[in-house]
């Protein structure tokens, strides 16, 4: 015997998308389950929600820039939900950070502009929607930037990212703050839980503050808090008496572990339910319908039975999507058509790491409802998409969370349809 | 031999490691000290030096509590928590085992050796200069959490109750803590399955063999669990379902079993694995199917849940507080802080204590912000580490269902 249980929606994916559609079903009423193999790729990424970044020139008004990306892409998700769908999709977002349990932390930006922020190695960065505590560290300010090092971090190279700054003609210079965390080397999420401590951040500043020279903007890795990033930066900032900004850092990422807490909490607080550690391995269906996955749990499968199935489980890079020694890609649970494979003959990669790389464009085949071919209830949304090339056009967190918003959308759309017949 | 087979079933799992660090995030003791170095450094990294037979200094995953939550938020499927257990086992096999750990990895010797003398073996484990002296000579800290002797058994009164004659046959596995420290928590489940139409079988058992694979005892592990596994298996095989209120004992059996101690083959225990449930999640299963007496009274609390690691470690989220949701005018307060700290005997060790406390501390801070007056848990020892750090009850969330009924 397997366990059953039923649900209006299960949502497989615990990332941006499974989180927001889940989110989104939950508050609008639905039973809600999120199965998850693992934690998502919150925990790896910036926090930041970049929308358009490059065209691949840089873009700096993305609402602008969408239509005529959108024309010359016309497989891109983006395309299939258009661009009406995205500025909602933030505003919810933004909405939830600032409702969400960490007192006072919200989101800046819009579509109309890209913050343009530096990263671990100095680059920059075009996003749409940032944490406050990044957004001082914007490149069309001239201020002069003092990016802050620790010794215990040595994940964060303080002058390699001064350097390249600088290279962006901004004034930058590094310094190097030693404090005691009481073990040789440390990660930055182990560094933001001490800076929600305020005898840390008191102990830190005062060494900060002499090494500073006037007029100058902080940079300090992602490392301001993560119960109350809110609190922490801004206790940082006033103590120094400037403005203080932070960098996203190599994983793990404090920043993406705040939206991770965000959504969950508002899943949470909507009913929604988390369960983490199926897999689910397998499903049952009824013609074109899915009416219930399978999950791997400790012991026995259990059985999740849903009318609606939302499949926010990524691409290649976290296995949703294989690619066989035979050359033919799967998607791993349903088995579902793809779209975008390169035809015989064509090129399926670029001997260029970061080039265009044909096969990463591959995803679920999908209607503009977001629903899988040859499925009537299962929506698709994030990285299992096709179409998109999200770390050459800066579009990832953008991709997953409009059509995460999005999915839920066509789907509560289908269930209004229903309750009306 | 079996050694070499189970390790390299884990060892594949490595391969799918991709450095990302998510594990480091859930892990609730590097977090607090710098002897452990995280889950990633001391498991996946560190293990492609042991398969080379490069190990450096390996006394760092002694201090791994095994609470798994790194192998439950692997994107990647790598037996994190697993692997770092048969290293521990390695580490320990050359160094030694201390008298200390070969005591607290046996419920049962000291459940047996206990119960007669309840009131004197508690009076001991409250006094002071006797933990004092425990903690010299055997080296567990004198403030751990230490249960107190039932003074009877629950088996005991499973021999001497009026069962029903009818109903579905399910099969009760109780485990060590039921048995000497909480008869009453056993009592309260099998009512609750009977009010629910059960007919409740209780044969014999012993320890699963979890404090002995957690300390480092692998060969006594296998046998415990293996005869665990023969005694129930009879009452598998014709389909009947086995539950348990201990989610650290029934994830042995489970799961733990099989994939740490390299039992994967064992026909028995697959069977016993498979039908294995958590009290909860086949209450909450039943629900589901619409079989679940609802006949609840109002129960006026207010209640924070914390969900055990090892509960997690089932991978089926949180049926209790779907459970719980059910009872009205209980107020549930889901608590999201990881881990109590204790890892089954882990904190009890002079030498883990305070890192098990420290540890906990987010949780013990929850509780104190919840506003509740007491806590539901699904593990027992993490039960008594609560109780000990909050100064507040903490209760198997069948508590709850048991008083709704009026049972």
């Amino acid at each position: 015997m397997s366990a059953s249980l039923r649900y209006d929606a299960v949502v497989v994916g615990a990332g941006v998308a499974g989180l927001t559609a889940a989110t989104r079903l939950a508050e609008s009423g639905a039973r809600v389950c999120v199965l998850a193999k693992g934690v998502g790729s919150t925990h790896l990424a910036p926090g930041t929600v970049d929308v358009l970044g490059y065209t691949p020139d840089r873009v700096e008004h993305p609402a602008a820039a969408l239509p005529e990306f959108i024309a010359a892409h016309s497989d891109h998700p983006y395309a299939l939900i258009g661009t009406d769908a995205i500025a909602p999709a933030l505003q919810w977002f933004a909405a939830r950070i600032e409702r969400g349990p960490r007192p006072g932390y919200r989101y800046t930006g819009d579509l109309d502009r890209n913050h343009l922020l530096p990263t671990a190695v100095g680059a920059i960065r075009p996003s749409a929607l940032v944490p406050e505590t990044m957004a001082a560290g914007d490149a069309r300010s001239t201020a002069p930037v003092c990016v802050v090092g620790l010794r215990v971090l040595r994940d964060f190279h303080a002058t390699l990212c001064a350097g390249n700054i600088r290279r962006a003609g901004i004034d930058a210079r590094a310094v190097e703050v030693e404090i005691d965390v009481g073990r040789v080397e440390a990660n930055a999420v182990g560094l933001a839980r001490r800076f929600d401590d305020e005898s840390f951040r008191a102990a830190f500043v005062a060494r900060l503050a002499l090494l500073l020279r006037p007029g100058e903007r902080v940079a300090l890795p992602a490392i301001l808090g993560l119960r109350d990033p809110h609190g922490a930066w801004s206790d940082v900032q006033r103590r120094l008496g400037r403005d203080v900004f932070e960098i996203p850092t190599l994983p793990p990422s404090a920043p993406g572990m705040r939206v991770y807490n965000a959504l969950l909490a508002a899943l949470r607080a909507a009913g929604g339910r988390l369960v983490l550690g199926a897999e689910v391995t397998d499903v049952e269906r009824e013609g074109d319908r899915v009416t219930a996955v399978r999950a791997a749990t400790s012991g026995h499968d259990t059985i999740y039975r849903a009318g609606w199935i939302v499949l926010a489980t990524g691409g290649f890079g976290s296995g949703a999507i294989e690619l066989g020694s035979d050359w033919a890609a799967s998607e791993m649970i349903l088995g579902l058509p793809l779209q975008g494979m390169p035809m015989p003959g064509e090129a399926r990669f670029a001997a260029d790491y970061f080039a265009h790389q044909p096969m990463a464009a591959v995803g679920v085949a999908v209607d503009s409802s977001l629903r899988a071919r040859e499925t009537d209830n299962v929506y698709v949304a994030g990285a299992a998409l096709p179409g998109a090339v999200p770390w050459r056009e800066g579009s990832g967190e953008g991709i997953a969370l409009a059509t995460g918003h999005f999915a839920a959308q066509a789907v509560l759309e289908r269930e209004g349809a229903t309750a009306t017949a | 031999m079996i050694d070499d087979l189970f390790h390299e079933a884990l060892r594949s799992s490595l391969d799918h490691c991709v450095k990302c660090t998510i594990c480091e995030t859930a892990c609730p003791v590097s977090n607090v000290t710098p002897l452990f170095p995280g889950p990633k450094y001391a498991g996946p990294q560190a293990e492609r030096y042991r398969a080379l037979g490069q190990s450096q200094d390996e006394s760092s995953v002694d201090y791994c509590s095994g609470c798994g939550l790194c192998t439950m938020a692997c994107p990647q499927g790598v037996k994190i928590a697993e692997l770092n257990a048969h290293a521990r086992h390695t580490v320990k096999q050359r160094t030694g085992i201390s008298l200390r750990d070969r005591l607290i990895a046996r419920p049962t010797v000291v459940g047996r050796l206990g119960t007669p003398v309840a009131p004197i073996a508690n009076a001991m484990l409250q006094a002071r200069p006797a933990r004092v002296l425990a903690e010299r000579v055997l080296g567990i800290h004198r403030d751990a959490p230490l249960p107190r002797f039932a003074g009877r058994r629950f088996r005991t009164w499973a021999r001497h109750r009026q069962a029903p004659g009818t109903g579905t046959k399910i099969v009760y596995f109780h485990g060590c803590g039921t048995e000497y420290y909480e008869p009453d928590v056993g009592e309260k489940v099998v009512a609750v399955l009977e009010h629910n139409g059960f007919r409740v079988e209780i044969p014999e058992q012993d320890c699963c063999g979890l404090p002995l694979q957690s300390n480092g005892l692998f060969e006594d592990a296998r046998k415990y669990v293996l005869r665990l596994a023969r005694s129930l298996a009879p009452h598998a095989r014709d389909g009947t379902l086995i539950v348990g209120n201990a989610t650290s004992c029934t994830l042995m059996v489970k799961r733990e079993g099989r994939e740490i101690l390299g039992l994967e083959h064992d026909p028995d225990l697959a069977l016993v694995s498979r039908q294995m449930y958590d009290v909860c999640e086949l209450l909450l299963e039943l629900h589901g199917r619409g079989e679940l007496r609802l006949d609840f009274q109002p129960v006026e609390e207010v209640v924070a849940y914390h969900a055990p690691c090892q509960q997690q470690g089932h991978w089926i989220g949180k049926p209790a507080l779907e459970l719980l949701a059910l009872v009205p005018g209980l107020d549930v307060r889901e608590l999201d802080a990881r881990c109590c700290g204790i890892g089954g005997t882990y904190g009890l060790k002079r030498e883990k204590y305070q890192i098990a406390m420290d540890a906990g501390a987010d949780l013990f801070d929850q509780v104190e912000a919840s506003g509740a007056r007491v806590v539901a848990c699904d593990s027992e020892t993490c039960r008594w580490q609560i109780e000990h750090a909050t100064r507040r009850p903490s209760v198997h969330p069948i508590e709850f269902l048991h008083q709704a009924y009026r049972l």
